[in-house]
């Protein structure tokens, strides 16, 4: 987040001595039944990939959408059962997420999937360390992820294992560094007019 | 004075050095590669070029004719707009929005400001006028953006009428953005929480006759094109995609519905409403170039039918607000041509200023902080022309996006190049790129 | 060998000015070099019957830059598309001139950012800077207008030299925008 002369930073208090202190917390895992059609979805899963438990980390239903948060390791046999029995045959592609005060869990890779048999969406989350973010790849479960996959290792750093072709898709091929990350700076100029000269948005006076 | 040049041997005249290209090591050149029968190039169809509709690179590997191998190359256009975005509060976002894939502003507008609403939980509360304004707009630049797809498809494959004819289309129908929203292209008019502002007085009339009248036009390409037979030569059995690849390249739209699936979002999932217009799914079931060209030309009958049924329902809602109620999301745009241009309505600043300090606050808190969006990922997905265009959105609770991820459809589209056209002739893969109508600036983002 | 080397001097020079300024302007045959949006509005100043190009001299569009006198820059460079724009600047043959359409071509616009050029004078001289987001048809328009009035102008052999070194210098010497007195001052 950008730094600035004035502004609230993390809570509402605009009193400027910052005593007001407010976590904001993240959707937790919830609690069955999970309502419409992602009780299907989680029972279909289980009984068809009994390591259900293993590799799903949580499960979130927030805002009528089900999020799986699952282990790196075993994305490619969930994707596999996924596409096959539960026929989410189209993925929308894969994005990725950079949390930098989530130590050892910065990036996350998140996946939509679409089942157009029966008109349902649900949504997987990966995520890995910094230090270590490698994750395989679901190219050969779905051949669209290609060009997803390379913008997320272009963007984010992400390195999708066994992707036939990870290079820079959006940057130019000799580019230094991870645009999207939250420690990339937005880059910019000051803009002169006449008689002033504006910072760029990224070093503007900001509210949180 | 010569200077012997196996290659280009040279002279110098009155008028400079003059090269005389002659034979050299040519025509051993020429029988190596006739004896070994591969002759494979590779030719650049670089970003700047006529047909490649905008900055795509094309790296085709030709045999002859044939096109062996077609690697495309983007990222030509990359602004950077998703990061931006993480520095503006969320309804400024709209307006960095809007300029991604720039035939279609108002979806993207859309489909950003859905997400925003799911997040924010008023999805239930976008008023119902606000809704179909929304509707109608989007039908409207659903037409104009088709008018540039065929126009631009058909200049590429050499017909140069229908460009003029869809671009005087095109011009009826952003003439109704210009009197609604104010600008032609990149309107910012959706907001999260409604539109900006209600529809000027005679934009009814307005609307309908421009429909009247693009029916009346919209004949004039058809008679050119459909049942040409040049076009058709040149446009059947070109660019085959079937079901099972395009499910598995993730692909939507017309090059879905090409393969005879109909799947459009405006009727699986409808959102702002949709499910209450009558319009039809347009589907082909030949796979091909004409197919989707015949899907693009039913599209817009059944866009005017829905823009005839907005403004009817509209006329209906007369007075209704166009923004959502709750105060702390709703933009205080009420705007009006004062005697300084166009500005804050004097019944809006008489308000604020005299009669209601909360309506100042509000104003105030707006413009400046925006409102705060509670923590969490909604992703909102809309059908544009080109298919289903996602919004992935990510809140930490703060006035300003921590992430906004757009799936658009041309970027997955794009991937289908190679599967369409190798195989296939060099003059092909102009009529198949045409037919997948990316817009690289959604591609690149 | 084109016009500049064969060039008298004195007022049969001026004639000559005159006489190819005004063939030049008439048949300014603009480059595609439509990147973003405003290349939208680009096409339709050279297809919509309402915005016409083609009564200005300039209907045909050019796809090789070896053929186009006119580039117009139109929509945001970005650093990737940055190279690509010089060498077409550099294969179009001279006399040539860069509109820079919008306000993403004329300063990076609102994408002031790392992905974009701030601005196409960065990579390549431009003639006219074209506000916009993006301009009107119209506005292209006048912009080409005032250009086809600049290349009526323009002087050629010695003149030009002069010209070019009496800009320079008063470029130099300008005062730079930030120490300009604005509307507030």
């Amino acid at each position: 987040m950008s730094d600035g002369m004035f502004g609230a930073k993390g809570t509402g208090d605009t009193s400027g001595y910052s005593g007001l202190v407010a976590k904001v917390a993240t959707a937790g895992s919830s609690e069955r039944p999970y309502g419409g059609y992602f009780d299907e979805v989680a029972d279909n899963l289980e009984r068809a990939y009994p390591e259900f438990s293993d590799a799903i980390e949580r499960v979130v239903i927030d805002r009528g959408e089900l999020t799986l948060h699952i282990k790196a390791e075993k994305l490619v046999e969930v994707a596999f059962v996924l596409r096959d029995v539960l026929k989410f045959e189209m993925c929308m592609g894969v994005n990725g997420v950079h949390y930098p005060e989530q130590t050892g869990r910065e990036l996350h890779a998140v996946y939509l999937l679409l089942s157009m048999t029966k008109n349902q969406r649900i949504r997987l989350e990966v995520s890995v360390a910094d230090s270590h973010p490698h994750i395989p790849t679901v190219v050969e479960v779905w051949a669209g992820n290609n060009w997803h996959e390379r913008e997320a290792f272009d963007m984010f750093g992400i390195i999708f294992d066994g992707h036939p072709g990870l290079t820079r898709i959006l940057m130019p091929d000799d580019w230094k560094g991870h645009p999207q990350r939250k420690d990339y700076a937005l880059g910019g100029i000051p803009v002169e007019y006449k008689g002033a000269t504006t910072p760029p948005p990224s070093e503007r006076r900001s509210y949180k | 004075m010569t200077t012997f040049d196996p290659y280009a041997p040279s002279r110098e005249t009155t008028e400079g050095k003059v090269f005389s290209v002659t034979g050299g090591d040519w025509d051993s050149l020429v029988q190596e590669i006739g004896a070994t029968k591969e002759e494979r190039v590779v030719v650049n169809m670089g970003p700047q070029h006529p047909s490649t509709h905008g900055v795509l690179r094309l790296v085709l590997e030709l045999e002859g004719e044939t096109i062996t191998e077609v690697r495309c190359g983007i990222g030509y256009l990359h602004t950077g707009i998703e990061k931006n975005i993480e520095f503006r509060n969320w309804t400024q976002g709209t307006t960095f929005v809007t300029r991604m894939d720039y035939l279609s502003p108002l979806h993207n507008e859309t489909a950003y400001c859905l997400a925003v609403e799911k997040l924010l939980g008023i999805t239930n509360d976008v008023p119902e006028r606000a809704s179909v304004i929304r509707v109608m707009m989007m039908e409207l630049n659903r037409i104009s953006s088709h008018m540039v797809a065929l126009g631009t498809g058909a200049l590429e494959l050499g017909a140069m009428g229908p460009m003029f004819f869809a671009f005087r289309d095109r011009e009826t129908v952003l003439e109704i953005f210009e009197m609604i929203t104010g600008l032609r292209m990149n309107m910012a008019y959706v907001r999260p929480g409604g539109v900006q502002q209600d529809l000027p007085d005679g934009a009814y009339t307005k609307i309908r006759e421009g429909v009247k009248l693009m029916r009346k036009n919209f004949k004039d390409n058809a008679t050119l094109l459909i049942g040409n037979s040049i076009w058709m030569k040149r446009t059947q059995g070109i660019g085959y995609l079937d079901l099972a690849g395009c499910t598995t390249l993730g692909i939507t739209g017309p090059v879905l519905r090409s393969t005879g699936m109909p799947w459009d979002l405006r009727k699986v999932q409808p959102y702002c409403g949709y499910e209450n217009y009558n319009f039809d799914v347009v589907t082909a079931d030949t796979c091909d170039v004409y197919g989707r060209f015949l899907i693009r030309m039913n599209e817009l009958e059944q866009s005017l039918r829905i823009i005839e049924q907005c403004v009817d329902k509209l006329e209906k809602l007369h007075s209704a607000p166009v923004m959502v109620a709750d105060k702390k999301i709703a933009w205080p745009a009420q705007l009006a041509l004062g005697g300084d241009g166009l500005g804050n309505s004097l019944d809006h600043i008489r308000q604020i200023m005299g009669t209601s300090m909360e309506s100042l606050i509000h104003h105030f808190k707006l413009v400046t902080e925006g409102f705060r969006v509670p923590a969490g990922q909604a992703y909102a997905a809309i059908e544009s022309p080109r298919g289903e265009l996602g919004a992935s959105i990510v809140s930490d609770g703060g006035t300003r996006p921590y992430r906004v991820h757009f799936r658009e459809p041309s970027f997955n589209n794009l991937q289908a190049t190679p599967a369409m056209s190798e195989g296939g002739m060099v003059a092909d893969i102009v009529a198949a790129v045409a037919s997948i109508d990316p817009v690289m600036g959604g591609v690149d983002r | 060998m084109g016009l500049e080397e064969k060039i008298p001097s004195g007022f049969v020079l001026t004639t000559v000015e005159k006489l190819a300024g005004y063939m030049r302007k008439n048949s300014l045959w603009p480059a595609t070099f439509g990147l973003a949006c405003c290349a939208i509005e680009m096409m339709a100043v050279g297809s919509a019957a309402k915005y016409d190009i083609a009564r200005f001299g300039g209907e045909v569009f050019r796809a090789s830059p070896r053929q186009a006198d006119l580039m117009i820059v139109a929509g945001r460079v970005s650093n990737k598309m940055a190279p690509v724009l010089r060498q077409i600047y550099d294969q179009m043959s001279a006399p040539k001139w860069v509109i820079a359409m919008g306000a993403c071509a004329s300063s990076g616009g609102m994408f002031n950012n790392y992905a974009i050029v701030q601005g196409v004078d960065h990579v390549v001289p431009v003639d006219i800077y074209l506000p916009g987001c993006p301009p009107r048809p119209e506005m292209l328009l006048d912009a080409i207008l005032k250009l086809h009035e600049q290349i009526n102008n323009e002087k050629i052999g010695p003149n030009r030299a002069q010209i070019i070194k009496e800009v320079e210098l008063a470029a130099m010497n300008a005062k730079p925008t930030h120490q300009m007195n604005g509307l507030l001052a």
